[in-house]
């Protein structure tokens, strides 16, 4: 490692520049932050491409924020200059439509990268003890995720931002008791108003991205804690080297740093691919009827919600009431922060696990991709039985794992990584 | 691979890609650089504004706004331009060398034509709207005044042809905005063909 | 827009282009319901002919308020003294947006309805259905504009381009559709003969519906062209990376 530092850094490294770094190291601990975050920091050197995700999330979310505040300089957020704010954006600022179509595409990849990386949790069981609370964290993430997604869509206020909107916000009103006084509250109107597409404005702005940075932060220092897990579900921590560094660790920096890279330029070419060639993407990153003006006496033909909300959206509609639908959606999301508990298996990783959870694993990724389809088709009765077989085997996959992991026969776990060197 | 080319290698290859992203990283951030610029709105509104100075009589003055600037026609009679010559002892910059006008206003006059002035009405000294004091012999500003414009807020003053007095703040002569002339009775204010015509 | 920069691109196009011309025209040419427009916002005399018929027939009634003269003069490469003199009926400098004097009310006496601003609909829209849409209206007594639409029933429009087209009556046969019996459209007649061929008036239509497309997104060109420089330069990008990643684990085993 030394080595490869002293072929990075590059000649001379001491005199001023270093008397100052111990001149702030002596008032904040940048060194020392430094090297428990970074230079420091070990993590498995078996990890596979599954492992990028979680850097690719933070680089979503800085682009968002940056691309963000720069739309906030041309947007103005009232129904009358809303929409024509956004063109305005798109045609007469200077760049402002790569700006504008960073954002709108940042909003779907981040959902993207988001759900790769429960998927990775799910599959090496990142999850589980000692990192339930690194769970819990994440999942607070990505609710705040959909909260932001929620209210930023609002804000071009085309019809589907509307629409969208109108339906998302009447679904508070199937809580009990409170539903019709809470729907109000949120709208802080009797219809979706200039009054609420300004507290969207005000909450998608600052309220909570504010929120989003602070658990991502959390989020990073509780994985910090733990350790980083690998595909082999092992804790490096526990055979450790005389200078204290787990045998199968290597450094953040450079190790990981140098393969992080390599998939942050891969999503960028993805990304970038969108932004340039496709930044509609056939209508699911930004749907074809928000190109039409909010018009409230016009119901749009075909409301579906952008992509990624349809596989509970489709659980709500499966369901033919609205208060059981309501809470049959919420609880899609509910179940999720439970895994670590409902999940029995002392094994981690699905390498070693038994061919019981591999199926259900599967059968929950196929169901979420399928309700995730019907969510974006209209309501038809073919539809609508097929949402409810897939809801149906996405809530198995929860109510049973308590069951069905307390009965694995899992393999024999290695005792250290498997990694095979280049050579 | 011998060890001593194997760092050459790593170092030549950390070097490379570190400049390769630093030189994205700078492409990325000139478009968000750029979009600071006045957009295509801003640049519709800021378009060059017509001025039809055939009505305007002789030592009256009219004013328009171009790009948010107060621009001031003034159409000087032969006592005014007269009175030009009189006073370049008590001026900073007569000859308005430091002061920002068009080439083809860099003159006597500071104008295309001696008797119609452009200029634009904000003090260089910090942004003020001087008045008119157009008429010679001021009560306010004593018997030697030959006629200009004086500044309320911290008492610029500046002559006939915008040209600012010595011993007060401003440091320079009003701007002259780019004008041209379209025909002998319009002007088009923000817009020159670069000789002054 | 530096076109000429990448003629290899525009070959792939070509060749996309005259497949997809290909196959539309197998499918039986001119009069149906669901043609494909084939434009092409890449050629500037069709662009150039299309801003000419949207401010000759569709700027009576719809705006495109948010785009401005003088980017046609930019883009479209049209001097600005033949944007001033043939484009600009509503407008006094080449800065301002295309906007109409129609008022809203007087609108709602006439058609019941603002006609829609029209910047933006091929996006809402897409191109092929207003090829379409300006191509389906057909004689129907019952309207108050005498006309109607097969792509649009009960459209409010009247038929501002039918001098052009002539006139056309919907012939429609009985089909049975899930057990019922519906009219459903067969073909158009002609009824009165207009100043252009079938031929001609798709061709009019296909200009002015991609000049729709154009102001939809007139950045659309330059982003394509920008992309492929972004492309290629991240490509070299990986490549240098993957080597240092590759340098930087050598010895981890």
């Amino acid at each position: 490692m030394s080595a490869v530092r002293g072929g990075t850094a590059g000649g001379s490294r001491g005199g001023r520049f270093a008397q100052f770094i111990d001149w702030v190291d002596e008032r904040f601990p940048l060194t020392a932050m430094m090297k428990e975050h970074v230079t420091e920091y070990y993590a498995a050197k078996n990890f596979n491409a599954w492992y990028v995700f979680g850097v690719l999330a933070l680089l979503v979310l800085i682009l968002q924020v940056v691309t963000g505040i720069y739309l906030t300089m041309s947007y103005k957020p009232s129904a009358e200059d809303a929409f024509a704010s956004v063109e305005y954006i798109m045609r007469d600022v200077e760049w402002g439509w790569l700006i504008r179509y960073m954002h709108s595409t940042g909003a779907s990849a981040f959902f993207i990268v988001v759900y790769l990386h429960m998927f990775r949790a799910l599959m090496y069981g990142s999850y589980k003890s000692p990192r339930e609370l690194l769970w819990i964290i994440g999942m607070l993430i990505y609710v705040a995720l959909m909260a932001q997604a929620f209210t930023g869509y609002l804000l071009p206020w085309g019809q589907m931002s509307y629409w969208g909107a109108q339906v998302i916000v009447s679904l508070f009103g199937a809580v009990p008791v409170v539903g019709d006084a809470l729907v109000e509250w949120i709208r802080g109107d009797y219809f979706i108003s200039d009054i609420t597409l300004n507290r969207f404005f005000a909450l998608h702005v600052i309220a909570v991205p504010l929120a989003l940075m602070i658990l991502a932060v959390v989020h990073i220092l509780a994985l910090h804690t733990t350790g980083s897990l690998n595909p082999d579900g092992i804790e490096i921590k526990k055979y450790k080297g005389p200078d204290g560094i787990p045998l199968d660790g290597v450094a953040f920096h450079p190790f990981h740093t140098a393969k992080d890279l390599v998939a942050i330029i891969v999503f960028a070419i993805a990304f970038c691919a969108v932004i340039f060639f496709a930044p509609e993407m056939g209508g699911y990153f930004l749907e074809h009827a928000n190109f039409e003006p909010a018009n409230m006496l016009k119901t749009p033909e075909h409301i579906a919600p952008v992509w990624y909300f349809t596989p509970f959206y489709a659980i709500l509609r499966a369901v033919p009431s609205k208060g059981w639908g309501a809470f049959l959606m919420a609880m899609a999301i509910v179940f999720l922060f439970l895994l670590p508990w409902l999940d029995r298996c002392k094994v981690k990783s699905i390498r070693y696990r038994g061919w019981t959870y591999k199926v259900a694993l599967a059968v929950f990724v196929v169901s979420f991709l399928a309700l995730g389809f019907l969510g974006l088709k209209p309501a038809s009765t073919g539809y609508v039985y097929a949402a409810r077989f897939f809801g149906v085997l996405y809530f198995a996959f929860f109510l049973l794992m308590p069951w069905y992991t307390a009965r694995e026969k899992t393999k024999p776990v290695p005792e250290r990584v498997v990694y095979h060197g280049h050579h | 691979m011998s060890e001593e080319a194997s760092v050459s290698r790593r170092r030549f290859l950390a070097v490379a890609t570190s400049v390769t992203g630093a030189v994205g990283l700078a492409m990325t951030a000139a478009p968000f650089i750029a979009s600071f610029r006045p957009s295509a709105r801003a640049q519709a509104l800021g378009a060059p504004v017509e001025v039809d100075v055939s009505k305007l009589e002789a030592g009256a003055m009219v004013r328009v706004q171009w790009r948010g600037q107060p621009v001031w026609i003034l159409r000087r009679d032969p006592d005014m331009l007269a009175r030009l010559g009189d006073h370049a002892a008590a001026l900073r910059d007569p000859e308005s060398k430091e002061s920002i006008q068009p080439g083809y206003a860099t003159n006597a006059t500071r104008s295309i034509r001696p008797e119609v002035l452009v200029v634009i009405g904000s003090c260089t000294h910090l942004g003020c709207a001087p008045v008119e004091k157009l008429q010679p012999a001021d009560a306010e500003l004593g018997a030697d005044w030959p006629g200009g414009f004086f500044c309320p807020c911290h008492g610029s003053k500046f002559d006939l042809a915008g040209r600012v007095y010595a011993g007060v703040p401003a440091p320079t002569n009003l701007a002259v905005p780019p004008y041209r002339f379209v025909g002998d009775s319009m002007i088009i204010v923000g817009e020159d063909t670069g000789a002054g015509a | 827009m530096n076109r000429s920069l990448h003629p290899g691109l525009a070959a792939v196009a070509g060749l996309l282009a005259c497949l997809v011309l290909g196959t539309a025209s197998a499918a039986g040419a001119g009069g149906g319901l669901h043609d494909a427009a084939n434009n092409d916002i890449g050629n500037l005399p069709s662009l150039q002919r299309g801003a000419g018929n949207f401010v000759n027939y569709c700027m009576g009634c719809h705006s495109a308020k948010y785009v401005r003269y003088n980017q046609l003069v930019r883009d479209l490469q049209i001097p600005e003294e033949l944007v001033v003199k043939n484009l600009m009926f509503a407008a006094v400098k080449p800065t301002e947006t295309m906007e109409i004097a129609m008022h809203p009310e007087d609108a709602q006496r006439w058609f019941g309805l603002m006609p829609p601003d029209l910047s933006l609909i091929a996006r809402s829209k897409g191109p092929d259905y207003l090829y379409n849409f300006l191509r389906s209206f057909y004689l129907d007594p019952s309207r108050f504009t005498g006309v109607n639409n097969l792509n649009l029933p009960g459209a409010s429009m009247p038929h501002v381009l039918a001098e052009l087209q002539g006139t056309q009556q919907a012939i429609f046969r009985e089909a049975e559709v899930n057990g019922t019996v519906q009219h459903v459209f067969d073909r158009f007649e002609q009824v009165t003969p207009g100043t252009m061929t079938a031929a001609e008036y798709d061709e009019f239509v296909r200009d002015t519906v991609n000049f729709l497309d154009y102001i939809g997104e007139p950045v659309k060109q330059k982003r394509q062209s920008l992309g492929i420089l972004v492309m290629a330069f991240l490509l070299v990008f990986l490549v240098l990376a993957w080597l240092l990643k590759r340098e930087v684990w050598r010895d981890v085993r």
